[in-house]
C-alpha cells in the first residue's frame, strides 16, 4: 500500500476483483481458459465456479502460512497447494457431471497454471491476513467468472442459439459457426474489451470536466 | 493565361476523393452487368452491402465524435465490392452481417480508411464464410427466366434463420443440368474443366461480381490507364499464377487444369485488379509490390490445387496484405544519389 492511502474496507476489498481489478476485463489474466471453454454459458460458469474454488483455498492456505514460508521456496510452495485444490476440483467435477468434466477436459488441470490464482497468491494472500485474503480471492473468483459467463452466453446465443442449451430463436435458427471457433473467442473478448474500455474513458472524461 | 507558382506542381489533381469516385466508376459496368444475370436478387444484395456499410462506417463516426467520412467514396467501394463476391443466392440479413464485419472489424477499428491492414471488403467476406459456410457455397445458375421479376427464394430469408433448400427452385430455372458447383469446385471434386469462353463471357457459375473475366478486364485496365492501380499488382499476381499453373501443367496434364482456367474462373480477375490494388492494404516500393503480388499469384494456385477449399483468391491477397507493412520496410526504394540506402540508426 502506498503511504497517505487508506486501507481498504471489506467492501472495497471484495468488489476489487469484481470490478475494478476485474481478472478478465481489466487486468487481461487467464486468458487461456477465458478463450478456450467459453464456447458455452454452463461451460463458462463451470469453469469459473472451479476457478472460485481453488482461488479461495489456496489464499486462505497461503495466507495462513504465510509467516513461515521461506521467500526462497515460495512460489513451489504455493503451485504444490494449487495443484492439491486442482485435484480436488477435477474429481469433485468428474463425480457431479460427466458431460461437463469432458466438455472442459484439460483446461480443469490447467487451472494450477492459471496466472490470476499464483499472482493472487503472490501479490496479495502472501500479504494479507486469511480473512482479508479470502474477501479478495471470493471477488476475485466471482469477477472471474462473469468475465467468463459474459464471453460464454454472447458465443453460445450467437454460436447455439441458446442460452445454457434453451434455444431463444426455435428450430430454424442458423448457428454463426465462427462463434464457436477460436476466432469467435477473441471477437468477443475484443468487444468487451472495447465496451469497457469505452465505458471507463467516457467515466473519466466525466470525472475531469 | 500562365500564372507562376512555387511548387508542388501539382498536375492531376488527383485526390483520395476522385480516386476512388473512380473506382466506383470503374466497378459499376461489372455490378450493372451482375444484375442483368441475377435480375432482383443482385440488385437488392447490391444495395444492401452498399447501404449497411456506409450506415456503419456514420455509425462509428458518430460514436467516436468524427465528422463523417462518407464523402470518400472508401465506403462505398467496400459495399459494392463486398457485394461482388458474395453468392447471388446469400441471404439478405447475412450480407448486412458481412458488411458491418467488413467496416467495423476490417476498417473502422484499425483507425479509418488508409490506416486498415486488411481489404475490408476480404474481411467481411472472409467473416461470413467462417460463420455461415453452407449459405456461402450455394450457387445459383445465371439467366433465370424470372430474375426480374422473382428473388432467389434464400434472399429474403427472415433474420437469424436458416435460409430455404433451393434445389428444387434451381432445377426449376435451369435449362440444362445445373450442377451447383462453381467452375473452380467441379474442377477439384468432379474433374470437369468448364469451357473457356462461359468464363470469358461470364455464363459460369460464380460470386455476384466474378463472372465475366472479360468485363473486369476492361474496367481494370480503365484504372490502370488513368494511373489510379498499380499496374505491378495485376500482371504480376497474374503472371505468377499463370505460370505456376503452367508449371503444374506440364507435370500432370491430365490432373491439372490449363493455365487459361486458372486464370479465367474464380475471382483471380477480380481480386487481381480491385482487391489486391487496394491503395491502403498494398505496398508502396516497387520491388515489394512485385513480391507482394507474385506471392500472392502462387498462393492462390497452391490454395487451390492442394487446399481443403476450391477458391483461394481471398485468404491469399490477406495473406498479402498481411505481409504488406514487412515488405515494404524491409524491401525500401534506393535513395537517390546514394549507392547503398545507409542503416537507419535504431
Amino acid at each position: 500500500m502506498k503511504p497517505g492511502e487508506h486501507p481498504l474496507t471489506a467492501f472495497e476489498n471484495f468488489m476489487e476483483g469484481i470490478w475494478k481489478q476485474n481478472p478478465v476485463f481489466v487486468m487481461v489474466l487467464g486468458m487461456c481458459p477465458t478463450l478456450a471453454v467459453t464456447v458455452s454459458a454452463i461451460n463458462a460458469l463451470g469453469m469459473g465456479v472451479a476457478t472460485t474454488f481453488v482461488l479461495v483455498f489456496s489464499c486462505l492456505l497461503v495466507s495462513a502460512i504465510r509467516n513461515w514460508v521461506p521467500k526462497e521456496v515460495r512460489i513451489a510452495t504455493y503451485i504444490v497447494i494449487i495443484a492439491s485444490f486442482v485435484t480436488v476440483v477435477d474429481y469433485a467435477i468428474q463425480a457431479l457431471s460427466l458431460d461437463l468434466y469432458e466438455a472442459l477436459g484439460a483446461f480443469i488441470q490447467l487451472i494450477v497454471v492459471n496466472c490470476i490464482i499464483l499472482g493472487r497468491a503472490e501479490a496479495h494472500a502472501s500479504k494479507h491476513p486469511p480473512l482479508t485474503a479470502v474477501v479478495n480471492a471470493l471477488g476475485m473468483g466471482i469477477g472471474f467468472t462473469i468475465g467468463l459467463f459474459a464471453l460464454g452466453s454472447v458465443r453460445e446465443i450467437f454460436g447455439a442459439g441458446s442460452l445454457f442449451g434453451i434455444a431463444l430463436f426455435g428450430p430454424s435458427f442458423q448457428p454463426w459457426i465462427v462463434m464457436l471457433l477460436p476466432p469467435g473467442g477473441f471477437f468477443v473478448l475484443g468487444a468487451w474489451l472495447l465496451l469497457f474500455a469505452g465505458w471507463k474513458q467516457r467515466k473519466e472524461a466525466k470525472d475531469g470536466a | 493565361m500562365t500564372e507562376l507558382r512555387s511548387a508542388p506542381h501539382e498536375r492531376l489533381g488527383l485526390s483520395v476523393e476522385s480516386i476512388m469516385l473512380n473506382v466506383v466508376l470503374a466497378l459499376l459496368p461489372i455490378a450493372l452487368f451482375s444484375i442483368w444475370l441475377y435480375g432482383l436478387s443482385a440488385l437488392v444484395l447490391l444495395l444492401t452491402s452498399v447501404i449497411v456499410c456506409l450506415a456503419t462506417e456514420r455509425l462509428f463516426n458518430h460514436l467516436s465524435g468524427q465528422s463523417s467520412t462518407l464523402g470518400d467514396w472508401s465506403a462505398m467501394i467496400t459495399g459494392i465490392l463486398l457485394a461482388l463476391v458474395l453468392p447471388p443466392s446469400f441471404p439478405l440479413w447475412m450480407t448486412a452481417v458481412a458488411a458491418v464485419a467488413a467496416m467495423g472489424l476490417g476498417k473502422i477499428l484499425f483507425g479509418g480508411l488508409g490506416m486498415n491492414v486488411f481489404n475490408p471488403a476480404l474481411v467481411g467476406r472472409a467473416f461470413v464464410q467462417a460463420a455461415f459456410p453452407s449459405a456461402i457455397a450455394t450457387w445459383v445458375p445465371s439467366y433465370a427466366p424470372n430474375r426480374f421479376h422473382e428473388f432467389i427464394p434464400t434472399t429474403l430469408t427472415p433474420p437469424l434463420m436458416i435460409p430455404p433448400d433451393i434445389t428444387a427452385w434451381t432445377k426449376a430455372v435451369s435449362a440444362d443440368a445445373f450442377t451447383g458447383a462453381t467452375p473452380l469446385a467441379m474442377w477439384k471434386f468432379q474433374h470437369q474443366l468448364t469451357a473457356p469462353e462461359d468464363l470469358i463471357l461470364g455464363i459460369a457459375t460464380a460470386s455476384v461480381g466474378e463472372t465475366s473475366a472479360m468485363l473486369i478486364l476492361v474496367c481494370g485496365l480503365y484504372l490502370a490507364l488513368r494511373g489510379m492501380l498499380d499496374w505491378r499488382i495485376p500482371v504480376g499476381m497474374m503472371g505468377s499464377a499463370i505460370a505456376l499453373a503452367y508449371a503444374f501443367h506440364l507435370y500432370n496434364p491430365d490432373f491439372f487444369p490449363p493455365p487459361f482456367f486458372v486464370l479465367l474462373s474464380g475471382g483471380l480477375m477480380l481480386g487481381a485488379l480491385f482487391m489486391a490494388t487496394d491503395m491502403a492494404t498494398s505496398p508502396v516500393t516497387p520491388l515489394a509490390v512485385w513480391v507482394y503480388a507474385i506471392l500472392i499469384g502462387l498462393v492462390t494456385v497452391l490454395i487451390r490445387y492442394f487446399g481443403g477449399l476450391s477458391e483461394g483468391v481471398m485468404y491469399a491477397i490477406l495473406f498479402g496484405n498481411a505481409l504488406a507493412p514487412l515488405l515494404d520496410r524491409s524491401l525500401p526504394t534506393r535513395v537517390f544519389g546514394r549507392r547503398k540506402a545507409r542503416k537507419v540508426a535504431s
